[in-house]
């Protein structure tokens, strides 16, 4: 077994005092190759750190393939809970040859790298502690069968990290158990390679970088979960009914989370039958259908897709926007345009969905910002789209999606479901008279029957052609002219019940103001800090929904300068709030980073100062 | 029936009429619409309890002209199928009569018809086909004959999409042809397709009289009328009646429907199963070649599961379930949550 500590023998030993260690704050990256297994030794890293009660998040930064191609998989200690991307890194795992050396061109000074011995690391980074880890002999060592080893490999740096930075290792065992779902073989398997390579590590190394775990309580109560699986338990907590689907990334969990949820949450105790139907559809076109066609039925009907999939319902959005039927629509964004960059983050879609359809559409939107609302948009989507009547759209990302993220445990949905206005032939009977698209309340909300309501009055004919109030087709310019003003009206109505925005301000307002929406809210949380603590104090808003509501437009007059951070090109959420408020424009500044990897606090912070200078 | 008679729901026919018809005078699409009518106040449907579903195009236009006390969708283009899959797996107690044309199906619509049929949702799926596009004016179509001449567009050079060939391969298990201008067979076999669990499509040759009703064409009137050749006398009697037709011994093939009804197809002129795949789409090609109309039911598989069958929901349609049987209980999420910790 090859002993030597490469890079560390021409530095004095830096052995730490307890005050030079610094705790529970640190970025790992983990640099390998998809297909290998590394997601099972990156979550029991992960997994551990947060049940030893350090706050931690993570992000998977993937390849668009399946197996053979070069991923970083980031794990963030922060005791602070910052939990946007850290702009630099403090250790660093390198297990794919093909790419160590822009890897470790991205290392600091004092930053530590661990690094399978058996490729070169020359010439080393200045200043960084490299360890090597004898990968090969390991696994040799602990002879898995042959089949696994490849798959295996990435326990050592499991065990090696885990011994160097004080991880307990039957917290690796619990975390292993979890991911193997109590499966002893492969929990057995895995963990002597850990054990393994935490022995080695002990035998051979010596600490001398700063970085060190220690148990702690700011996890207690907490979770660990996805914004796809969170909003697919939202979805079936709010009593989804029909879902179809496409396969698309970064979507699919969301359709996989239902799938696993709904044979424990949704069967009828008594039959034992399924209350809720998914279809894998043949495209995004037909998902979309499907769910109009369920929803216009009285079903909670919903699809869950991506960019390309939003540009293939766009007439069927026009559609249900028009004909005024409930659907939900998941947009798990990605970058674009076209294939764009499959599996990287956006927040590019805000613009076109708003304005799905042709000719004169408006779309309702949820903009959740973390895993609780993800779940809660998850059910409140479909008492919004009863309620108005009309389709809304909810925009996570991938970085939302895909991503495990620390979060509260999901609170149970605090309102019945609303159903909105639908008549029964009971109703009928009494009211005796009906006629769809009537503006009967002034809302701009009218009545609906669904099919099946056995009563003369109840029929109607949906339809996207120009109709009356009766729902016959009509091309009479004023009938035309009354009705789109009524769902003008109805979108008025839609302010009630948006999700009011997040607000983080003092008594009396700052000069500047930072809007925010979606998964780009941690790095402003993290920026926040930063800037406050350059004697830049900021206010903050957080948007989660449109149409927009009152408190934005304050918001938006109390302070001299808006910074709105997004993660698009030409800020789309600034024009959207420009056209909303035009008076207001020239105060509203974009702040943009559109590259497909997340924001961090630093890079907002700086955009922040260099804005204010100018 | 005289239209004073009522059904066995009390209804009488004026119960199942829709809105004045805007298509053309002579139209296909209206003689098709007529016995829809016909169909249901025979079938003693509820009318509420039925949905017509379409596309666009002038067939799509008229289910606004049957059934007006029935609930309807007129959705895009070419998608009907799926609106109708989301509105009967949503409500599984409803009849859905799905109305499309030649553009809806055989060009934007091909995929989302090979699919409705690849998942067997239960529909009448009606493709009124007259080979050419008549809401734009006269365009070719995907089934219209190779050689057509159309007034705008001169001859078109394609080989036309069979509509039953294309139902035959996509394992649909009630597959018909039939000619708007046979109104008695178009009836009966829209009994039977309300009675087939699955997607049942039923092609009829509907012609436009505006833009390809040439003497010459295979989706005109006078074509149809001199080159139908019926495989059969069809007549769907209901689970309810008792067959009173006399047949004489191998003058009849009787099929048993899904509710218990019987479709009784009395033999013409030559020898046909329906339930032979490979006959039937060996009777397309010849058909095909022979340039004949062949009507009556070229294909029947009841084996096929229906999308209910597979979804295994709950009886009670989805849109009717209780509150209590849509969100689960708090401690399921408390126990979730834990799985997370």
């Amino acid at each position: 077994m090859k002993r030597e500590r490469v890079g560390t023998a021409e530095k004095p030993s830096m052995v730490r005092e307890p005050d030079q260690q610094i705790v529970n704050d640190f970025s790992i990256v983990v640099a390998t190759v998809n297909g290998t297994g590394s997601q099972t030794a990156n979550m029991a890293l992960l997994r551990s750190l947060f049940r030893m009660g350090v706050p931690v998040n993570s992000r998977n930064l993937f390849p668009s393939n399946i197996q053979g191609l070069p991923t970083w998989f980031t794990i963030r200690a922060s005791t602070r809970e910052h939990f946007a991307r850290s702009e630099s890194t403090q250790i660093l795992v390198l297990m794919n040859e093909t790419t160590y050396e822009e890897d470790l061109a991205m290392l600091e000074p004092g930053s530590v790298c661990f690094y399978a011995d058996h490729f070169e690391v020359e010439p080393k980074p200045p200043g960084v502690i490299c360890y090597p880890m004898p990968v090969k002999d390991i696994v040799r060592e602990a002879s898995p069968p042959k089949q696994l080893r490849d798959y295996m490999t990435n326990m050592v740096y499991v065990g090696v990290i885990a011994e160097m930075l004080g991880i307990d290792l039957s917290e690796i065992q619990l975390a292993l158990e979890t991911h193997f779902q109590g499966n002893p073989k492969p929990v057995d398997l895995n963990m002597g390679i850990v054990d393994q390579a935490a022995l080695w590590a002990r035998e051979n190394l010596t600490k001398e970088d700063p970085y060190v775990v220690r148990r702690d309580d700011k996890t207690r109560g907490k979770i660990l979960i996805d914004g796809n699986t969170a909003a697919a338990l939202g979805a079936i907590y709010g009593g989804l009914t029909f879902a179809a689907w496409y396969p698309i990334t970064p979507a699919s969990s969301l359709a996989d989370g239902v799938l696993e949820y709904l044979p424990r949450l949704r069967r009828d105790p008594e039959s034992d039958d399924a209350t809720c139907a998914v279809i894998q559809a043949e495209d995004e076109i037909s998902a979309i259908g499907m769910a109009i066609g369920a929803g216009w039925a009285g079903a909670r009907a919903m699809t869950s897709t991506s960019g390309p999939g939003i540009s293939l319902m766009a007439e069927f959005a026009g559609l249900a926007f028009f004909a005024e039927v409930p659907v939900v629509i998941w947009d798990v964004q990605r970058m674009g345009p076209s294939t764009g960059l499959p599996t990287r983050t956006s927040q590019g879609d805000i613009l076109f969905v708003r304005f799905l359809g042709h000719g004169d559409t408006k779309q309702v939107m949820l903009l959740p910002g973390n895993m609780a609302e993800c779940f809660e948009f998850g059910w409140r989507a479909f008492d919004i789209a009863e309620r108005l009547q009309t389709p809304v759209f909810v925009l996570s990302d991938l970085d939302l999606g895909m991503n495990l993220w620390m979060s509260e445990p999901f609170t149970y949905p605090d309102e019945p479901m609303d159903r909105g206005k639908v008549l029964s032939a009971e109703d009928l009977d009494r009211i005796g008279e009906f006629a769809r698209y009537r503006d009967v309340d002034g809302d701009g909300i009218p009545y609906r029957t669904l099919p099946g309501t056995n009563h003369p009055l109840a029929p109607w004919f949906a339809r996207g052609t120009g109709h009356d109030e009766s729902a016959f087709y009509s091309e009479d310019p004023e009938v035309w002219t009354r009705n789109i003003e009524r769902l003008w009206r109805k979108m008025e109505t839609a302010r009630e019940y948006m999700p009011k925005p997040i607000l983080r301000r003092g008594d009396t307002p700052e000069a500047v103001g930072i809007i925010v929406y979606g998964s780009t809210n941690p790095a402003v949380h993290e920026a926040r800090h930063l800037l406050a603590e350059q004697g830049l104090p900021t206010d903050y808003l957080r948007i989660r929904a449109i149409p927009f509501t009152d408190e934005i437009e304050t918001f938006i007059r109390e302070h001299e300068r808006i910074y709105v951070v997004e993660m698009n090109q030409d800020g789309q959420m600034r024009q959207l709030l420009q056209l909303e408020y035009p008076d207001q424009a020239v105060k509203l500044r974009s702040l943009t980073h559109n590259d497909g990897i997340s924001l961090t606090g630093k890079w907002v912070a700086d955009a922040v100062t260099a804005a204010e200078q100018n | 029936m005289a239209t004073s008679m009522v059904n066995e729901i009390q209804l009488t026919k004026k119960d199942y009429k829709g809105r004045p018809s805007t298509l053309c005078q002579g139209c296909g699409h209206n003689s098709i619409a007529s016995q829809i009518m016909a169909a249901c106040f025979e079938m003693s449907i509820q009318p509420e309890e039925l949905i017509k579903i379409s596309g666009i195009g002038c067939s799509s236009k008229s289910p606004a002209y049957f059934m007006s006390r029935s609930f309807g969708f007129n959705g895009v283009h070419g998608r009907m199928p799926s609106l109708a899959t989301g509105a009967i797996v949503a409500n599984r107690s409803l009849k859905a009569i799905g109305i499309s044309g030649d553009g809806d199906t055989a060009s934007i619509g091909i995929g989302q018809f090979k699919h409705i049929l690849r998942r067997n949702a239960p529909l009448v799926y009606i493709v009124e086909n007259n080979g050419v596009y008549g809401l734009t004016k006269g365009q070719f179509s995907a089934t219209a004959d190779v050689g057509q001449e159309l007034k705008y567009q001169g001859t078109n050079p394609f080989l036309p999409v069979d509509i039953c060939m294309e139902a035959v391969a996509s394992n649909c298990g009630f597959v018909a042809r039939s000619f708007a201008g046979d109104p008695k067979q178009v009836k009966e076999l829209i009994k039977a397709a309300l009675v087939y669990k699955g997607t049942a499509v039923i092609d009829i040759i509907s012609p436009c009289v505006t833009f390809n009703n040439r003497d010459e064409s295979t989706k005109s009137y006078a074509w149809g009328r001199a080159h139908e050749d019926r495989l059969h006398d069809v007549t769907l009697v209901p689970l309810r009646n008792e067959i009173v037709v006399e047949y004489g011994p191998g003058e009849v093939l009787t099929v048993p429907m899904h509710d218990g009804s019987m479709l009784m197809l009395k033999k013409l002129g030559r020898k046909y199963d329906p339930a032979d795949r490979v006959a039937a789409l060996s009777l397309l090609e010849q058909a095909r070649a022979r340039q004949e109309l062949v009507t009556g039911l070229i294909f029947y598989n009841p084996d096929q599961p229906s999308l209910q069958e597979v979804e295994d929901l709950i009886h009670v349609p989805l849109s009717q379930l209780p509150d209590e049987l849509l969100r689960p209980a708090p401690e399921t999420l408390e126990a979730i949550m834990a799985d997370y910790r």
